[in-house]
């Protein structure tokens, strides 16, 4: 197998002009949002006829609308609702309490970032032994890509079971979880960047007699460094779902994901909501935070 | 990589080790058939330093084979000896720096694509083994990490219950799959069709493929409850975004010069499509079947830990998980595996078949 034939997600084409990027993306947007206030009239309201017709009442579209908006336990939340509750628990409430958002936000990055770091030397350890030992290459690499076949997250419980019972418990098993889940975009990554100096470069390195470890700090790590970024901001979007699923089967106490959980115990649809807003816009500024590392880094190379 | 004069270096290196874990108290001697096999091994180690012309790999399979089976003679005469049987795991780094240089050899075969899997084939089953062994050797707990063979027993008697919750979770992903795939596809030409959508989707999509989809499991479990279906909509949602933005790519991918060529044939929008742009789209939706046929069965697992009918692996494995059945679980583990393997190989082949033409695919 080749890495050519490996399945990376591609990168999106950018698109010029920032007005019409901004029409379009505010038009869905809004379309996406008008959907949503009548979604949730269409599967909030028949809880609420059912009500009504209990109180012998019958209510006008109007009323019917604005009380599937406010329902404590909706089946799906208007996105007003959302947003309260995602403002009473991330600005109203001390980030050091229970019930706070960010509180539980914080649990989870750190998981998260723990486990990024673990799984970003792991990857870039494996490539550098893949693209070097030959034996690594055609022993190994095969079963990095079979271990992505498999569902790593179905172990996720078992793993932070299995490490609570020698007495390790808190952000490591779930950073273990993320590890796992992120080494391998890097690893594939890295391998197609060393890889990426063409052969005249390598052989010009050649003549002038480099060792290999000159020929690696000098020639396949620089041309590796767009790869790098590439895979990196795939594994930080993998880690954060490692972390959150982490959290979830063995009745943590904090963390996005045991607020998910809790939410689904308890049918408290709005928190569940808010958790999951709170998870993208975590997920989003990961992702960004990792952008603008390349960024610097890339101006520091002169801005190729 | 390693030179042709180390390389003799290290083949006599394995043997050598080998022969220090025999003299090394190991409890060797309780056996009279581990340490015959044992005896067998190191002599066929050692007939390797002289690299046999005819006849290497088996003699590398003879001496791997009989090591191998010779530690587990041994370690089945002794209750756990861990660190009180040194000749034991002296014998065992020998065997290890054997395996490796039979893997280096291998790696030097440059054969057809049935012998570039005996390499990594071997690996795994040493891994296998080695795992075995460790367990064994040091009596690790059940609860901590189940041996293989106790997995394996699982599998063999506990099908009666595997079974079922295989099916149960397959039906999931295969619906979800399909349907996910689908209109993923579906809204990616028409977003190809209508550019305003197109520059609408595209950063939407970018900061979506940033945000963990399978949050959404609860509340999926919420609307379509507990059954199948509630797994197949995750699903569907989480394999809805690889697949329309690789297939955007890969519309976007054929070249203009072919384009031209299509115009100046006066091809219509639908010939264009059909005949140019969704072959060389092909490459790019497979790479989207190939993402979303994991994806798909992660976001099924976790979706069951939301709530299900005593059905589903991933029921199975949480269930399991709480009453500290691991072996349980680790069968649960496999068999997902074993299918997602299978599911990826699968699209992987149909890829071959749909794009030969492809240059990786190339000799």
């Amino acid at each position: 197998m080749t890495t050519e034939t490996l399945a990376l997600p591609v990168r999106m084409p950018r698109l010029a002009g920032a007005r019409d990027r901004v029409v379009p993306v505010a038009v869905i947007l809004l379309v996406a949002l008008v959907a949503w206030y009548a979604l949730a009239i269409w599967l909030n309201a028949p809880q609420i006829q059912d009500q009504a017709l209990r109180d012998n009442r019958t209510l006008t579209f109007s009323e019917l609308a604005q009380a599937s908006w406010a329902m404590e336990r909706p089946v799906l939340p208007a996105p007003h609702q959302i947003a309260e509750n995602f403002y009473e628990t991330v600005f109203a409430t001390p980030i050091d309490s229970r019930r706070s958002l960010v509180y539980h936000a914080g649990v989870t990055v750190s998981a998260t970032l723990l486990g990024f770091l673990m799984g970003s030397l792991l990857g870039i350890a494996l490539a550098i032994g893949i693209v070097h030992l030959r034996v690594l290459d055609r022993s190994l690499l095969p079963w990095v890509i079979a271990s992505q076949t498999i569902p790593i997250l179905a172990i996720a419980p078992m793993i932070v079971v299995v490490l609570g019972n020698i007495g390790l418990d808190g952000v490591l098993p779930k950073a273990i979880i993320s590890m796992y889940l992120c080494f391998f975009p890097v690893t594939i990554g890295m391998v197609k960047g060393l890889r990426s100096p063409d052969p005249l470069q390598l052989d010009l390195m050649r003549t002038y007699s480099a060792s290999q470890a000159q020929l690696f700090a000098k020639l396949r790590w620089p041309s590796s460094v767009d790869f790098l970024f590439a895979s990196l901001k795939v594994a930080i979007a993998t880690s954060l779902i490692g972390a959150i699923v982490g959290e979830l089967p063995t009745g943590a106490q904090a963390g996005l994901g045991a607020r998910l959980l809790s939410g689904s115990y308890y049918g408290q649809t709005v928190q569940i909501w808010s958790a999951l807003v709170m998870a993208a816009l975590v997920g989003v500024v990961l992702v960004f935070a990792v952008e603008a590392v390349e960024r610097l880094a890339r101006a520091q190379r002169g801005g190729r | 990589m390693m030179g042709k004069g180390g390389s003799h270096w290290f083949l006599a290196l394995a043997p050598l080790v080998m022969v220090l874990g025999l003299l090394a108290p190991g409890g060797w001697m309780d056996s009279a058939l581990g340490f015959a096999l044992a005896l067998i091994g190191v002599i066929a180690a050692a007939l390797l330093i002289a690299r046999p012309k005819y006849g290497e790999h088996v003699l590398g399979l003879i001496a791997l084979g009989c090591g191998g089976v010779a530690v587990l003679v041994a370690l089945a005469r002794q209750d756990a000896p861990g660190l009180e049987a040194p000749g034991i795991w002296i014998f065992l780094a020998g065997w290890v720096l054997l395996l490796w240089g039979r893997l280096v050899a291998l790696a030097r075969l440059d054969a057809g694509r049935l012998v570039a899997l005996i390499a990594p084939g071997l690996f795994g089953v040493a891994l296998l083994y080695l795992w075995q062994v460790f367990v064994v050797g040091f009596g690790v707990p059940q609860v901590l990490l189940p041996a293989p063979s106790q997995v394996g027993h699982v599998l063999g008697t506990r099908m009666d219950v595997l079974w079922p919750d295989f099916l149960q979770t397959a039906k999931a992903v295969l619906a979800g799959f399909v349907a996910g795939c689908a209109w993923g596809f579906v809204v990616a030409v028409l977003a190809d069709r209508i550019p305003f959508l197109k520059r609408g989707l595209l950063p939407l999509c970018g900061l979506i493929s940033a945000v963990p989809i399978v949050g959404i499991a609860p509340i999926m479990v919420m609307w379509f409850g507990f059954d199948w279906q509630s797994k197949a909509a995750v699903v569907v949602v989480v394999t809805f975004f690889p697949m329309l933005v690789n297939t955007l790519a890969g519309l976007a991918a054929a070249d203009a010069m072919a384009r031209d060529l299509m115009h100046s044939y006066a091809a219509s929008y639908f010939q264009t499509l059909v005949k140019l742009r969704l072959p060389t789209a092909l490459p790019f939706i497979f790479n989207a079947l190939k993402i979303n046929s994991t994806l798909a069965l992660i976001a099924a697992i976790v979706a069951e830990f939301f709530g299900s009918p005593i059905l589903g692996l991933g029921f199975r494995i949480s269930a399991e998980v709480a009453r500290l059945n691991v072996d349980v679980v680790w069968a649960a583990i496999a068999i997902a595996a074993l299918c997602g393997s299978m599911f990826y190989g699968a699209i992987a082949a149909m890829e071959r078949v749909c794009t030969f033409w492809h240059p990786s695919y190339r000799s």
